[in-house]
């Protein structure tokens, strides 16, 4: 199955209740299965230049490469699939462009995003993050975070020092620990998973999760499974029914059918002859 | 305004601390940062580590042990309002940020960098977020819809248990909802078919209705009132006889809902 085929794809954001103005992007590439979400920090409207780099660039470099060459190809440098090389690469490259926005301009000064992408092709998915904002996967019933949050919190939660029923009175949310355009190096998370057809992957903002309580969003998902458009915007409108007090976006990945890499005799020979 | 700690005893307040250390250390000694000269406190007996906005007490294996708010405890994660006790004296954590801080300055993500040394304005988030779970009714074949309602009276009791949250200091703008639709106790009763006469309390944020992947409406409970949606499935629900749309339909005292042949009334109780 091709990977627009295979996937269904929707995309929703709001500013909330409490913020004027919406400093999420979001992009999505139905043509090569790429989906990219984030959330952008920085004085006046520096958030939405911060966010708004990076999901261009990510969304326009990754897809743009991959109308040449196959995800499934190995970088000639590291021996590791170009997917996760791709998705690597440019969220490093849109770190460096936002950093160098930052610095030549003072009114970005110290701007920066979170930013959670993934990658889907033949029955996987390379999942990249950097900060807070998270991607979920429904399978089943089960809701699993499949991102670790790069805040302190989540540290605190690592190292014991504080308990998950603890975590949810901490004063100290919102800090991350890493971000994009900060600093002139970054490091991007990056795994690959398993996907099964039926699958729902959430991408979000902390806007989300931090108003909706899991067992919240996997209801939604749940019940709504068959017309995610709609749980798109029951997942915003939950979220603002709780207070909405920051801006919340949500990508919603559907997994409607197998989308293996073609490994046959002529595919192989195809891509002998485009190298 | 960083966290502090007032020291008092038989009412009296003796000092305020403020915790503008990383670690604050009390006991009976005179280099700890908080000293009580007090034989029933131990030469190191308690620590307290301060991470921005965050504070944790800790008993240093304390001859004596200490309490907060009446419990025996080694470890604890300070809330606004904690009293810890060691023998006679009372020590009182306040950490107000949140009434000291305008919404505008909540739920600013900021970027943590080493080494954190400003103290940035606090953020809090509303706890007491409503709680959604899944009731099913089943409303196709008859024998197994049976089945279902009895698993949907099975699952609530234990899914209506109240989550473990703690009331926040201060009341949450939004939330004085006492009268408002959405907090007001809701029902919905089946009219026809071999479940007639069951009552379906609406006590989650989400109900779905049907099968999810064959035939799906929900009901979702929000701030100002329930509401009826079409999900999925070749038949839409209608009310009082009119069928819905893709929208959300409010629902009134009172209305009947019909879906897949089956009918239900939805009122409020009491």
């Amino acid at each position: 199955m091709k990977i627009e085929d295979a996937l269904e794809i929707v995309s929703q954001t709001h500013s909330g209740m409490v913020r004027s103005h919406n400093e999420d992007s979001v992009a999505c590439e139905p043509a090569c299965g790429l989906v990219v979400l984030a959330d952008g920090m920085g004085g006046y409207n520096a958030g939405e230049v911060a966010s708004g780099i990076a999901i261009s660039v990510v969304a326009t470099e990754v897809s743009h490469r991959l109308q040449e060459a196959s995800p499934t190809d190995r970088d000639e440098e590291s021996g590791e699939e170009l997917g996760v090389v791709l998705l690597r690469d440019n969220i490093q490259k849109a770190n460096a462009s936002i950093f160098h926005a930052a610095q030549s301009q003072p009114q970005y000064a110290g701007m920066g995003t979170t930013i959670v992408s993934g990658l889907f092709y033949d029955n996987r998915l390379v999942a990249g993050h950097v900060g807070d904002s998270r991607m979920y996967r429904l399978r089943g019933e089960a809701l699993e975070v499949i991102t670790r949050d790069h805040s302190l919190l989540q540290e605190q939660l690592d190292s014991g020092m504080i308990s998950a029923a603890d975590a949810r009175q901490s004063k100290n949310k919102n800090l991350v620990t890493r971000a994009v355009g900060i600093d002139a190096e970054v490091v991007p998370e990056i795994h690959v998973h398993d996907v099964l057809v039926g699958d729902i992957y959430l991408l979000c903002s902390d806007g989300l999760n931090d108003m909706v309580e899991d067992e919240d969003i996997q209801s939604i998902l749940y019940a709504m499974q068959g017309n995610i458009q709609l749980a798109a915007s029951q997942l915003i409108q939950a979220a603002n029914d709780n207070g909405g007090r920051d801006n919340v976006s949500v990508i919603l990945v559907k997994v409607k059918g197998e989308f293996a890499a073609a490994t046959g005799w002529l595919a192989r020979l195809m891509n002998w002859f485009k190298k | 305004m960083a966290a502090k700690l007032i020291l008092s005893m038989d009412g009296a307040v003796l000092k305020e601390y403020p915790l503008v250390k990383e670690r604050t250390t009390i006991g009976r000694k005179s280099h700890n940062d908080i000293v009580i000269d007090n034989l029933a406190v131990s030469g190191e007996h308690a620590a307290i580590v301060t991470i921005l906005h965050d504070s944790f007490l800790e008993d240093l294996d304390s001859t004596n042990g200490l309490e907060v708010n009446g419990t025996p405890t080694k470890k604890h994660f300070l809330q606004n309002n904690d009293l810890i006790e060691i023998g006679k004296y009372k020590l009182k954590y306040i950490n107000d940020q949140v009434s000291q801080t305008t919404p505008a300055d909540f739920e600013k993500t900021m970027v943590l960098r080493a080494p954190a040394k400003q103290s940035e304005p606090g953020a809090s988030k509303p706890d007491g977020t409503g709680r959604f779970a899944t009731t099913q009714i089943n409303l196709h074949a008859a024998d197994e819809a049976i089945e279902k309602t009895g698993k949907f009276e099975a699952q609530t009791p234990g899914a209506a248990a109240v989550p473990p949250v703690k009331p926040v200091t201060q009341p949450q703008p939004g939330q004085t909802a006492a009268q408002q639709p959405g907090a007001q106790q809701a029902v919905v009763q089946i009219l026809t078919g071999p479940n007639a006469g069951k009552e379906l309390e609406l006590v989650k944020n989400l109900t779905t209705l049907g099968k999810p992947g064959v035939q799906v409406a929900v009901l979702t409970r929000r701030p100002h009132g329930f509401f009826i949606t079409h999900v999925e499935g070749g038949i839409h629900p209608s009310v009082n006889g009119q069928t819905l749309s893709d929208q959300p339909h409010q629902l009134n005292d009172h209305d009947v809902i019909e879906l897949a042949g089956v009918k239900m009334e939805f009122y409020f109780k009491g």
